[in-house]
């Protein structure tokens, strides 16, 4: 395994983690851009953005790149996230150039009007879909609540009012501003070799605007409060609770991860044997998700509409306990076994490789290796925990659901 | 690609076991195949599979359900169980060395489970709250009640259970599916990774060879559900599912199905999703798979779309899915291209190519073939295959099993007009 990195002239990173072992080769660009990047008027470009990069460029017509990605086999899709947005692709390595040249075309798109028009439509299907998929709600909800006021509130869809809205002209002005060489890693995983990407990057992307966007990336001080959404005709009462965690660059991330295996894992976590094995609910998890700047720790649970108040509240003697008496280091040990094996079966696949190869780079300029990974992972101490929960707590600071539920009362 | 090199031992009892040493990786995966099902749910019980299913890891051998899922963990096994309509199915991954570990587990787990009294109660509320959450997701919900409506009783009944038949279900109905179904005869285990088959061989007779086989259970086989049916939910989207008759993978037409399908669906460049949604913006989501069970074949689509734009969704999908009938004329480039077949033969190739990146898909592959073949083709047995296919190979067979006889659902506020002939 061998890793390199440069810099082209104009800003834009390249970095490659190269591995002769392996089949195929993996190439993504993470643009850092996402729907915390937007204003209210243009809620939802960042992901019709990454739509209309399919769209093809001068040289290649829509049906040219799905054809053409088709013909050479490629694994290849792209997604929005509220930071950022990631054009991907798996290949045989004969064919890295053809895809190189795809991919990178997708950066800087034609925006043609007829197909912006057509697939304004495509979006709002898009949003129609997930409506009817009420964790998807749920999530889109709490953000909305917990981040008020931040940018992180902002919908990664938007809404059927904004995308009907949306011009081309100002998608393309959003396209103008974020879409800047110094905004983009360029990260390779797999069997290839480190002078053709370069040379790849050089011929393809070597002419891209230089240029940097910052975002303004202060912690979010979430006030809370409860936004449901009712839907009488739901069978079950969806509910997503949030709180403060730590953000992508705080050392206690590595703490919080573990935390959450040990608290709210799909299987033998304490939210697993106390509600999910014994029948009482369909669903209680609790996750982890870092941000630039921000972090949350977020709940879901799924329940009957009638017992949801009281399982809410056998989560939070849970999570009161935890906080108090913090975990066992029976449990550390535990769920170190369990993320350890996830971690190097993961890294067998270059794809598997390219999230985290990307994510490190893009968030912390940093490269780990999957060693680097085991080694943090094995050094976690119980004391980590106490000084993780110290600062953030396990909590229930904001509440959202989509279900029959129009208030939350015992 | 390179040679594989797979490995078969048939234990005395009925036990196979398929093997693939893939001594470049760190990991080693398996998949187990009980042939336990949901057709052999009793009449009126449909659900004691998928309940058996989760049960059957809540205490095994010396340990109980905690201790159990403690050491599974601890071993850092990254594990699942799942009810599909023939076998109860059990796959795993962990670091190499740690298989041999792993599989003492299933050991307990399929010869020497619990199921006692008191975990029935708590895994039947989980299922049922499962099967309510899926109702309100229209999307889940007409894939099941498709097949209910395209296979026959009882392939096509939900492999998850029935709301409506689980207060049906006893402690004893469940033990009785695990004595009339848990057996060696028919269990296959497909082993991926690093590992050394004579020694693996000798583990899994360790665990495996003194279990006795038992006769085949018998099921009762049924109608299928109405070909033209609606569902009415108070959804954003209407939900669109089409399925029609194709061949099982036994069949020696199948490859010439399956890309008869990637011409339909596979990839971005694929018809379908050209002409609804690129060339329409019809829906976001739309596809078609074939799948398969031992004895039938059929083609399954999908399409989630606004209501006010279902009709002409479906009337799209199903124009397109006959229009891949029509005869090749090179002069107006009416009918399968070959630049068509030649996308879904690179896709095929990167595919095989790097399933021999995962021990987890190479295990699933060679046990799924086991069990719809008796063999394991190697990977460049399918890539052959599917190099030697021709356009007119491909029209032939989709001409010999048109696209016709459809069953057609919608989910939604609103039925559909069908403006083509239904089975």
């Amino acid at each position: 395994m061998q890793f390199h990195e440069a810099k082209l002239d104009n800003g834009l990173q390249v970095i490659a983690e190269l591995n002769p072992q392996v089949h195929s080769v993996a190439m993504g660009f993470f643009v850092r851009a996402g729907s915390r990047d937007e204003t209210s008027e243009v809620a939802g470009v960042s992901h019709f953005l990454e739509h209309m990069a399919f769209k093809g460029n001068e040289k290649h017509t829509a049906e040219d790149v799905n054809r053409i990605f088709d013909e050479v086999g490629a694994k290849y899709n792209a997604s929005t996230s509220e930071e950022v947005t990631l054009f991907y692709g798996a290949i045989l390595p004969e064919y890295l150039d053809k895809t190189f040249e795809l991919l990178a075309g997708l950066i800087f798109p034609s925006l043609r009007q007829d197909d912006f028009d057509m697939e304004k439509n495509v979006i709002l299907e898009e949003i129609g879909m997930y409506d009817d998929q009420p964790s998807f709600s749920a999530y889109e909800q709490i953000m909305k609540t917990h981040f008020a006021g931040h940018p992180l509130s902002r919908s990664i869809l938007g809404s059927n009012d904004s995308i009907s809205a949306l011009t081309s002209e100002q998608m393309r002005q959003y396209h103008k501003d974020h879409y800047l060489s110094g905004n983009i890693t360029l990260a390779v995983a797999g069997n290839t070799d480190w002078d053709e990407v370069m040379q790849l990057a050089n011929q393809w992307c070597g002419n891209w605007p230089s240029g940097c966007f910052e975002r303004p990336t202060h912690e979010a001080q979430p006030t809370g409060g409860v936004d449901l959404l009712s839907k009488d005709a739901s069978q079950m009462q969806h509910i997503m609770q949030m709180c403060p965690a730590p953000s992508a660059k705080d050392v206690r991330r590595f703490a919080a991860e573990i935390l959450t295996v040990i608290v709210g894992d799909d299987g033998g976590s304490r939210l697993y044997w106390d509600l999910v094995d014994p029948g009482i609910v369909e669903a209680a998890e609790l996750g982890f998700n870092e941000y630039d700047g921000s972090g949350t720790f977020l709940t879901y649970m799924c329940a009957e509409p009638d017992t949801t108040v009281e399982n809410l509240e056998r989560i939070h003697a849970i999570y009161e306990d935890v906080n108090k008496n913090g975990v066992s280091q029976v449990e550390l040990d535990q769920a170190k076994n369990k993320v350890a094996s996830r971690v190097v079966l993961k890294s067998e696949r270059p794809m598997g490789r390219l999230s985290s190869l990307g994510g490190n780079w893009v968030y912390r300029q940093e490269y780990r290796t999957v060693k680097d990974d085991l080694e943090t992972l094995r050094s976690i101490s119980l004391n980590d925990i106490s000084e993780l929960l110290e600062a953030y707590p396990l909590a229930w600071t904001t509440t959202a659901g989509v279900g029959p539920l129009a208030a939350l009362q015992s | 690609m390179k040679e594989q090199n797979i490995q078969v031992h048939s234990f005395k009892n009925g036990l196979t076991l398929v093997a693939e040493p893939m001594p470049s990786m760190q990991s080693a995966a398996f998949s187990l195949l009980v042939p336990s099902g949901s057709i052999h749910d009793p009449q009126g019980k449909n659900g004691s599979a998928a309940i058996l299913c989760d049960m059957i890891t809540r205490g095994a051998g010396d340990r109980d359900s905690i201790q159990l899922s403690n050491d599974m963990d601890n071993l850092g096994l990254q594990r699942s169980e799942n009810v599909g309509c023939n076998h109860v199915s059990f796959s795993g991954a962990a670091l190499a060395e740690n298989l041999t570990t792993a599989l003492d587990f299933y050991g307990d787990i399929l010869r020497r489970p619990h199921l006692p009294d008191e975990e029935f109660d708590p895994t039947r509320l989980g299922i049922e709250q499962s099967l309510r959450a899926a109702e309100d997701e229209p999307r889940q919900k007409i894939m099941v009640e498709l097949r209910r409506r395209s296979f026959e009783s009882p392939w096509g009944l939900p492999s998850d259970g029935d709301l409506q038949d689980l207060p049906n279900i006893s402690i004893d109905t469940v033990r009785d599916h695990y004595n009339r179904c848990f057996r060696p005869n028919g269990t296959i285990m497909g082993v991926a990774g690093n590992f050394d088959f004579d020694e693996l061989k000798d583990v899994v007779g360790n665990l495996f060879g003194d279990w006795e086989s038992k006769d085949d259970p018998t099921y009762e086989t049924g109608s299928r559900g109405p070909s033209v049916d609606n569902i009415e939910h108070d959804s954003v989207q209407t939900h669109i599912g089409i399925s029609y008759n194709a061949v099982p993978v036994v069949d020696p037409d199948y490859y010439a199905a399956w890309a008869a399908v990637g011409v339909l669906s596979g990839g971005m460049s694929s018809r379908l999703f050209t002409e609804v949604r690129e060339n329409r913006g019809l829906c976001y989501a739309i596809s078609a798979a074939l799948n398969s069970l031992p004895h039938e074949g059929r083609i399954l689509c999908y399409a989630g779309t606004s209501s006010d734009r279902a009709q002409e969704t479906l009337d799209v999908t199903l124009q397109e899915l006959i229009r891949l009938g029509e005869d090749i004329d090179e002069a107006t480039g009416a009918g399968i291209q070959q630049s068509e077949l030649d996308r879904c033969k690179a896709r095929a190739k990167s595919s095989l190519v790097m399933q021999q990146e995962s021990t987890f898909s190479r295990a699933s592959s060679i046990a799924r073939d086991w069990y719809f073949l008796g063999r394991v083709r190697t990977l460049n047995e399918v890539h052959q295959k599917i190099e030697a296919l021709t356009v007119e190979s491909v029209l032939e067979y989709v001409q010999k099993y048109p696209a016709e006889d459809f069953t057609i659902l919608t989910i939604g506020p609103q039925p559909l007009e069908v403006n083509v002939a239904v089975s």
